[in-house]
């Protein structure tokens, strides 16, 4: 299974990326989310995979022992969605708003501020 | 109050001259201070009879150029900041002449060639000043770079950085494998600081600095530096045959280069210009003959050029500042308004010419004594000389005596007398050219005792200004006689300064100016090829290189581990997830609708979700399943109001990006699968494992992280998710006023 | 949304949903849980209320506009943060804990107190994103 993710990592670095080099503004965010995906995926596979352990500590004991899920990667990764979140709902406000302005979503049309008063 | 600032070098003068006594009799005095020891850099400072007689020059030269200054440029508004230059710049230098350290040397190096920029650029809105010290300082920036190549493989081959030491192992300099480039480094150095041909083209657009400037820096002690290290470095390079004739060739051609072009200038700092270029030929000349004679003969040349240039320079300047024109051709009888100042002008011109009774002639003296003792072919070193010499001649006579006799032109209109500064100050040097030249003995006591050590086992020559009749005699006078003529017959004008320049197409500048501009267009070009303002490029740029270095990594070193019995193992669950996922990014990236891209990013969104309950990270499940909810509701409020998908890249792009990204991807998922193949460290995970309870009191280690290891990080997560929401409230609810628009 | 099922429902979900986020939040340091998820949850509750009676209604109930909760998060999260700082002179972050179990809640510290300002951070922000960009619909 490992293996399987570690390629579906790839596949999800491939479709991000090729969303981002679109020159649409929507596929652009849409790139960043999925590449969020993808990172996040990562991170969690770097941890090494461990099934059904979660990181908890046992009522009767005072310290995890024995095979568990790396606490690390997974309290990075919460710390990632939770951020992303931030990004995407900035960036998607961003890009209305671009979009209101200059009446486009098309980033190559966004490379000059002449136009904006 | 503005000659204030002259007791700065003259106190230094003072001081510097209490040593005096002391160098005459043979001493060397030293100051050694660590600064970086582990790397041979130290401030380490030796005073001895070379390094003694630039500071003489410098501060001595510099107290009359900072008074001088005080009434040239008096009420400008910058007149401070030139001072500030000015005195950084004599710091600068004295640092440069005394340093002991290579290092530290090319330390003072670059901040002589620094405050050069300044001084040059002084008149900062003048597109020309902003040229000519760009080009000054390209030129001798090139050359300090090549002193520090010097330096660091001269301390390499002697295992030290002082220079006094170096002398303990010759062979570095003499016939070391390395030594060709040793000497590459070195003239690079010193011929880009002092002018030598073909690097000379800078120092006459240095002439658009304030005439003090150019009297001080690029006439009598900045351009002197790369002369200072060659005299400094002769001593190490004594058995080395090479140092001598490379100096000797490109001294000569650069006098006689610079000789001649004194014919076509008719701006009085232009002619300088060259005659100063001619001069510093000369010196490098003499040093190239490498008899104990030709190097007496360039140390007092030194003194006698710095006395008399100076001189002319400064008249040169007082005739601008009170005629307001530089130009030979207009200038004449100005005896009739500036009489003491011709008086000046004319002892300098003399002394410049070697005319006796002046100390020029001592110096032409000992030139020619030094050419006919050379040691190869001295009938052409002596003719090379004898010609460049008349060409001085002519060039100290146009400037110092030129425009003071004649007729008062009436285009000149009614001229002031200058502040007695102004004619004050180039009447003691021009005085002082008289006074050594009526007593030898000063000069040789006061400088070329002792200094003529350098070279091994050979006396000085005595210094007189009668030595009877000689050739050395007859041929001073052809100089001066052919000098004159040439001075009566030759008129210098405009036609034949335009004439010139039709030729300056091949000059070394031209060719250095058409390198530069190509170089620019060439970063033009490269700047507007990598960022030409496309997301894509930019992206596309950092990703081709990375899959170049992941391809090359896993090409080169292959460990990637396939195992088919991990993928019999599969349960039907992880199966159906990974389908999901996949489903769902092909419909993301492929659809044309943007509500089901929307749909299949949601879906990722829980199949990630999944991934995560499967392994362990209930945490993240919960958080992932809510943020994915709320994405999709955020994505679906906005994108109702964008356009809709349109096919804006054509094919070609399509597919070229597919390639990128796919190659990416697979690099990284070989790469992903080999980093799993080594054994991870846990010593962060086992730390918090252990102490999540017995320090935290929590069971959830995830949480535990979260809010008490890393707490701190928490507190900055959300300031950050509060700006982004302060972000999106501003974006959509603060519009400009009408009034404000 | 005019769907009658969906209204009923919300008005009864949403007390419901922000118990259980609270429930969430406490029990965080324990077991799976805590400030980002329960504010998550807590988000959700109110927005699918907004969906289906409308923004308004869900503003009455608030009472505040959601924005004013991110202060008020930051606030208690900063002070928790700085209290072991002022009440025993540790230094910052240092966790404080309350000797005695409390039924229901287990053990009380500035951890907890730290996580209750995420959690109010995070519906401040997601609710006054999602709100204001419905606004500006």
């Amino acid at each position: 299974m490992e293996i399987l993710l570690a390629i579906m990592t790839g596949i999800l670095y491939a479709a991000g990326i090729y969303l981002i080099l679109r020159r649409s503004l929507v596929k652009l965010i849409l790139g960043i989310v999925i590449l969020g995906n993808g990172v996040n995926l990562l991170i969690f596979l770097m941890g090494g995979l461990v099934k059904g352990r979660p990181p908890l500590i046992p009522e009767d004991a005072s310290a995890l022992e024995g095979i568990f899920a790396d606490p690390v990667p997974q309290a990075l990764i919460l710390t990632a969605i939770v951020i992303s979140f931030g990004l995407q709902s900035f960036a998607i406000v961003l890009i209305k708003r671009a979009y209101k302005v200059l009446k486009t979503d098309d980033i190559d049309t966004m490379n000059k501020t002449d136009d904006i008063t | 109050m503005t000659w204030f600032a002259s007791l700065l070098p003259i106190s230094l003068f003072i001081y510097f001259s209490t040593f005096a006594k002391g160098v005459m009799n043979g001493e060397i005095f030293n100051f050694f201070t660590s600064w970086v020891p582990s790397l041979g850099i130290n401030l380490d400072f030796r005073l001895d009879n070379l390094a003694l007689l630039f500071t003489l020059l410098i501060t001595g030269i510099g107290s009359i150029v900072f008074l001088y200054t005080s009434q040239y440029l008096k009420g400008h508004p910058k007149l401070m900041r030139f001072y500030v230059f000015l005195s950084v710049f004599m710091g600068a230098m004295i640092g440069l002449v005394t340093s002991n350290n290579i290092l530290t040397l090319f330390i003072f190096w670059e901040l002589t060639s620094i405050s050069s920029f300044f001084l040059i650029s002084f008149n900062n809105t003048e597109k020309a000043s902003r040229k000519s010290a760009i080009i000054a300082l390209t030129i001798t920036g090139l050359g300090g770079l090549a002193l520090l190549a010097f330096g660091v493989l001269a301390g390499q081959m002697t295992g030290t950085y002082s220079i006094s030491e170096m002398l303990q192992s010759p062979e570095a300099f003499a016939s070391h494998e390395y030594t060709g480039y040793l000497l590459l480094f070195l003239f690079l150095a010193t011929f880009t600081k002092s002018a030598q041909f073909p690097f000379h083209f800078w120092l006459p657009g240095a002439m658009k600095a304030p005439t003090p400037v150019s009297t001080y820096l690029h006439s009598a002690t900045m351009v002197k530096a790369g002369i200072y290290l060659l005299l400094r470095f002769t001593p190490h390079f004594e058995a080395n045959p090479q140092y001598f004739n490379i100096m000797l060739i490109v001294g000569g051609v650069t006098m006689l280069y610079a000789a001649i072009n004194t014919l076509f200038k008719t701006d009085l700092k232009g002619i300088l210009a060259y005659s100063t270029i001619g001069a510093l030929g000369i010196i490098v000349f003499l040093i190239g003959i490498g008899t104990s004679a030709s190097i007496t003969a360039a140390i007092v040349f030194i003194v006698v050029h710095a006395l008399y240039k100076a001189s002319l320079f400064l008249v040169t300047g007082t005739i601008d500042h009170q005629a307001g024109t530089r130009d030979i051709t207009q200038l004449a009888g100005l005896r009739k308004v500036l009489l003491p100042l011709s008086i000046a002008g004319i002892i300098a011109a003399l002394s410049s010419g070697g005319f006796p009774p002046t100390v020029g002639f001592l110096g032409k003296d000992l030139i020619y004594e030094a050419t006919l003792h050379g040691s190869i072919s001295p009938a052409l070193l002596t003719t090379l000389a004898v010609i460049t010499n008349i060409f001085m001649v002519f060039a100290g006579l146009l400037v110092g005596v030129k425009p003071f006799t004649g007729k008062l032109p009436e285009a000149l209109g009614p001229i002031k007398k200058p502040h007695f500064i102004l004619w004050f100050m180039p009447m003691i040097l021009a005085a002082l050219s008289l006074l050594f030249g009526l007593f030898p003995s000063m000069v040789q006591s006061l400088f070329t005792n002792n200094i003529t050590p350098l070279l091994t086992g050979e006396n000085s020559p005595h210094l007189a200004i009668w030595h009877g009749f000689n050739l050395i005699l007859l041929l001073s006078g052809i100089t001066l006689v052919f000098g004159l003529g040439l001075y009566f017959l030759w008129k210098p004008s405009h036609q034949k300064e335009d004439a010139i320049a039709k030729i300056e197409g091949y000059a070394p500048k031209a060719i250095a100016l058409q390198f530069a501009n190509l170089f620019q267009k060439t970063s033009y070009f490269l700047t507007r090829t990598f960022q030409n303002g496309y997301l894509r490029r930019y992206v596309m740029i950092i990703l081709v290189l990375l899959t170049i270095v992941f391809g090359i990594h896993i090409f080169i070193n292959p460990r990637i581990f396939l195992s088919l019995t991990e993928i019999k193992s599969l349960n039907w669950n992880e199966i159906v997830v990974l389908l999901m996922m996949l489903i769902s990014i092909l419909f993301t990236v492929f659809t044309k609708s943007r509500l089901t891209a929307i749909a299949g990013m949601g879906v990722l969104g829980y199949t990630m979700c999944l991934i995560f309950i499967f392994y362990g990270a209930p945490d993240l499940a919960m958080t992932q399943f809510s943020i994915d909810t709320l994405t999709v509701i955020l994505f679906v409020l906005v994108l109702y109001r964008l356009p809709k998908y349109l096919n804006l890249s054509n094919k070609t792009n399509r597919i070229r990006d597919a390639i990128v990204a796919t190659s990416f991807g697979t690099f990284l998922a070989f790469t992903i699968i080999e980093i799993m193949n080594e054994n991870p460290v846990k010593g962060v995970t086992q730390y918090y494992a252990e102490n999540a309870y017995t320090l935290a009191k929590g069971k959830n280690v995830v949480n535990v992280i979260l809010v008490d290891f890393r707490g701190f990080d928490t507190m900055i997560e959300i300031s950050v998710l509060a700006i982004a929401a302060i972000g999106v409230f501003g974006l959509l609810k603060l519009y400009l006023k009408k009034h404000e628009k | 949304m005019n769907s009658l099922i969906l209204n009923t429902i919300s008005k009864t979900l949403l007390p419901l949903l922000v118990l259980f986020s609270v429930f969430v939040l406490l029990r965080g340091h324990y077991l799976p849980g805590g400030g980002f998820v329960g504010g998550l949850i807590a988000a959700i509750a109110f927005i699918l209320h907004a969906f289906a009676n409308g923004l308004n209604e869900t503003k009455k109930i608030l009472r505040i506009h959601p924005g004013f909760l991110i202060p008020i998060g930051l606030l208690i999260a900063t002070l928790s943060a700085i209290a072991p700082m002022i009440i025993t002179g540790e230094p910052l972050m240092t966790g404080l804990w309350y000797e005695k179990d409390i039924p229901i809640l287990g053990k009380i510290g500035s951890a907890l107190f730290f996580d209750a300002g995420v959690y109010f951070v995070v519906v401040g922000i997601c609710l006054t994103i999602i709100f204001t960009i419905s606004e500006s619909v």
